[in-house]
């Protein structure tokens, strides 16, 4: 207050609010300068490359035939569309995607439990030990599946005999649904760790008091999970269930490795691989790529809109 | 003031002591004789040992080094064509496989080719080799070994099946005698480039063509001959093999590896394979992981026949030199591909990476004869073999065969061309995805 009362131009608005808005006036400049160069660099390494994928979507340009590329409009879009090879691979990367974050939510879940009631000294280890697959890259992990699960030299078929329908010389990488199901258990093992961290983070959130009261009143552990732990941690399982959708939807690596695309078990990202890098078709590609984007860009609205997703949430604020 | 002053001082030295540093690291480089980049396809060492004789050779005209392309060839192509896309200078000599030969050259990635050197090029070689490095009439690679699939056979079980392997045999010989004495037949099944090779291979031993037109550079007006009837009976054949019960368990997934294995461990009596397995297996000897008796139960000839009447067409692989378009030194790049494929060289490579040479004189050197007592067999099989499809479009024509075609077992003569023709014309059109 002595600060407004000294100023010489004092008489315009003397008032605190006067002083604070120019403090948080130099704060957001701050956090400006602060951000903007990461901001800068965000558009150039992002921003760029979309719109340059969208620019080459809409040509027919062969990168070994460079002369010969011509405006199509929309029409490497609607090659896409009207062709069921596109469709079938929708649906794959749709069922991946809806299969391993299922199967995931429900470990993670678990997992963050065991985390978080473990004991004090025991925590960091097991934390440790629930990361690791996580800590793998994803194709030394895809190799590792697809070699325990391959019919000469993996273990699964010898190990798992017992289990009806599994013989010596069952071939896992021979059919569509064997193959979608070592695909996605590689990917549910990989990615677990990842869904368990942010329930955690979520778990952590719920105040001990409300868990305490509940207690008192003689809920069971049942009711106090149903009734005091979910419905204050929903923003935390929300943003887990969407960053994993977003990242599942672009499963690739897995799929690269254990059947490169066979018995109809091509992703989204495999067909834009295809077309772009084998094919060496960059508009066609870039045409694919774009739709795998706004597939992307579909499904973070329908969880922000739909399911009232408050990112922030998330971070505590 | 003064310590101001004596650090300013310091990080003036810094500066120019590493600006020294770089400008003399930049003055050394152009020193010396030009380097020469060669890409190669990863191998046991041959070729960085050839690029050094090379160099040796060369008497100081330039020095070889190597830079290693992927493992698999689709991906050693991808990263050549977006290199030599983006007018790559670093790219000097580079293995090529055969197949991507016509689109490199269609595209201008090649450079022109010395007469003299085109000369050298052709003198001594199995035809197979020249046909793959020719694209419209004028020789664009210069051959360097080629690769072919021999039918591989157990003595001891095909003794009791009274089939004569002197003579030509059918694949419905084989298929039916496999069947018969209930063992298998390893072949490659995986949705791969090898799966092309085969079809191809049936294809070409009955007298008919994957594509009609060789040379055209449209490719929407691209003749596929897959619904001819040599593209049919290829189709019966591989169903007729899918439904004989002889093939390996894993054999959609199998590869030139998997069945190498199979034949090794005796589960199959017949195998179609490159010669890459003899070695492999007199390594697995000199290990102890397999008794001696086991290569020496091995026995070759050429590869089936389609047709009971036509000699068959084996596959041919190998690896062609191709000189960069970008290249600083394509005189001196093109030199160094006729030291490569020097007789010497050619044989050092066979004998010590088991990669068989594309020049015929070689076949007849005792070092030669030594390490692969199938060589003779190996040379007939290179001047009968006939090379894949040769198109600009090779990935589209190839990618739409295996995803038609896999998995083998299963394809229905007839509905399976006619899928695999209106597919590749799709693709070659762009109004398809692959």
């Amino acid at each position: 207050m002595s600060q407004t009362l000294e100023r010489p131009t004092g008489a315009v608005d003397p008032s605190a609010t006067g002083g604070r808005g120019d403090k948080s006036k130099a704060e957001r400049r701050l956090g400006w300068y602060l951000a903007g160069p990461a901001f800068v660099v965000m558009l150039l390494v992002t921003a760029y490359p979309i719109v340059q994928a969208v620019y080459d979507s809409l040509f027919d340009y062969r990168l070994t035939d460079p002369e010969n590329s011509s405006f199509v409009g929309l029409g490497n879009y609607g090659v896409i569309l009207t062709d069921s090879v596109w469709w079938i691979a929708f649906g794959v990367t749709a069922f991946i995607t809806v299969v391993t974050v299922a199967v995931e939510l429900v470990l993670g879940f678990g997992l963050a439990l065991v985390m978080l009631q473990a004991l004090r000294g025991l925590r960091p280890v097991l934390r440790t030990v629930i990361l690791i697959p996580y800590a793998v890259i994803t194709v030394v992990s895809a190799f590792a599946w697809q070699f325990a699960f391959s019919v000469d030299s993996g273990f699964v078929n010898s190990w798992f005999s017992w289990v009806p329908g599994v013989a010596a010389d069952t071939d896992w990488f021979g059919t569509q649904g064997a193959s979608l199901f070592v695909i996605c258990l590689a990917e549910i093992w990989k990615t677990t760790p990842f869904i368990s961290l942010l329930l955690l983070a979520g778990l952590a959130q719920v105040p001990d008091v409300l868990q305490e009261a509940a207690k008192v009143d003689g809920a069971t552990w049942w009711q106090r999970l149903r009734k005091v732990t979910l419905p204050n941690m929903k923003a935390a399982i929300m943003v887990a269930v969407l960053f994993r959708t977003l990242d599942a939807f672009r499963v690739f690596d897995s799929v690269f490795v254990m059947t490169a695309g066979a018995n109809n078990t091509e992703t989204v990202s495999f067909l834009a691989y295809r077309q772009t890098i084998e094919r060496v078709e960059i508009g066609l590609g870039s045409a694919v790529s774009v739709l795998l984007f706004l597939s992307v860009v579909l499904i973070s609205a329908l969880f922000i809109k739909g399911f009232k997703v408050d990112l922030s949430q998330a971070r505590g604020e | 003031m003064r310590h101001p002053r004596r650090r300013l001082r310091w990080s003036l030295t810094v500066v120019v002591a590493v600006l020294a540093a770089l400008v003399s690291a930049c003055g050394s480089a152009p020193a010396g004789p030009p380097v020469l980049t060669w890409y190669i396809n990863p191998d046991d060492g041959g070729q960085a040992e050839i690029a050094a004789r090379c160099t040796a050779a060369s008497g100081g005209r330039y020095t070889i080094v190597t830079s290693t392309l992927p493992r698999q060839a689709s991906e050693q192509r991808q990263q050549l064509v977006r290199r030599l896309a983006a007018n790559d200078s670093s790219i000097d000599i580079m293995s090529i496989d055969p197949p991507y030969v016509p689109e490199f050259a269609q595209a201008g990635f090649l450079a022109p080719m010395p007469p003299a050197i085109e000369a050298a090029a052709r003198e001594d070689r199995v035809p197979s080799s020249i046909e793959a490095s020719t694209w419209q009439g004028r020789l664009v690679a210069v051959p360097f070994w080629a690769n072919t699939q021999l039918l591989w056979y157990r003595k001891s079980a095909v003794a009791a099946m009274g089939i004569d392997m002197n003579q030509p045999v059918t694949w419905d010989q084989l298929i039916q005698a496999a069947a018969r004495a209930r063992t298998q037949f390893a072949a490659q099944g995986v949705r791969g480039e090898s799966l092309t090779v085969w079809v191809n291979a049936l294809i070409e031993s009955g007298g008919g063509s994957v594509i009609t037109n060789v040379g055209e550079t449209d490719p929407a007006l691209v003749q596929l001959g897959l619904t001819a009837p040599p593209g049919i009976e290829a189709a019966r054949i591989l169903r007729t093999f899918g439904d004989a019960g002889i093939a390996p368990p894993g054999f959609p997934t199998a590869d030139e590896d998997t069945s190498s294995d199979t034949f090794q461990s005796g589960a199959a009596a017949f195998m179609v394979n490159y010669p890459f397995i003899w070695g492999k297996a007199t390594s697995a000897v000199e290990e102890g992981s397999i008794p001696q008796s086991v290569p020496d139960d091995y026995g070759w000839t050429i590869y089936p026949r389609t047709a009971p009447d036509l000699p068959s067409a084996p596959p041919l692989g190998g690896i062609n030199l191709g000189v960069g378009a970008f290249s600083a030194y394509p005189d001196l790049a093109y030199d160094a591909t006729t030291c490569i494929t020097r007789p010497d060289n050619s044989a050092y490579y066979m004998v010590s990476n088991g990669n068989p040479s594309s020049r015929l004189s070689v076949y007849s050197d005792p070092a030669v004869l030594a390490e692969f007592p199938m060589a003779p067999t190996i040379r007939d099989s290179l001047t009968q073999a006939k090379p894949r499809p040769q198109t600009a479009y090779y990935a589209e024509v190839s990618g739409g065969i295996q995803r038609t075609f896999h998995p083998p077992g299963s394809v229905t003569p007839g509905a399976t061309n006619e899928a695999a023709t209106a597919l590749i014309t799709a693709v070659l059109r762009k109004e398809a995805l692959l």
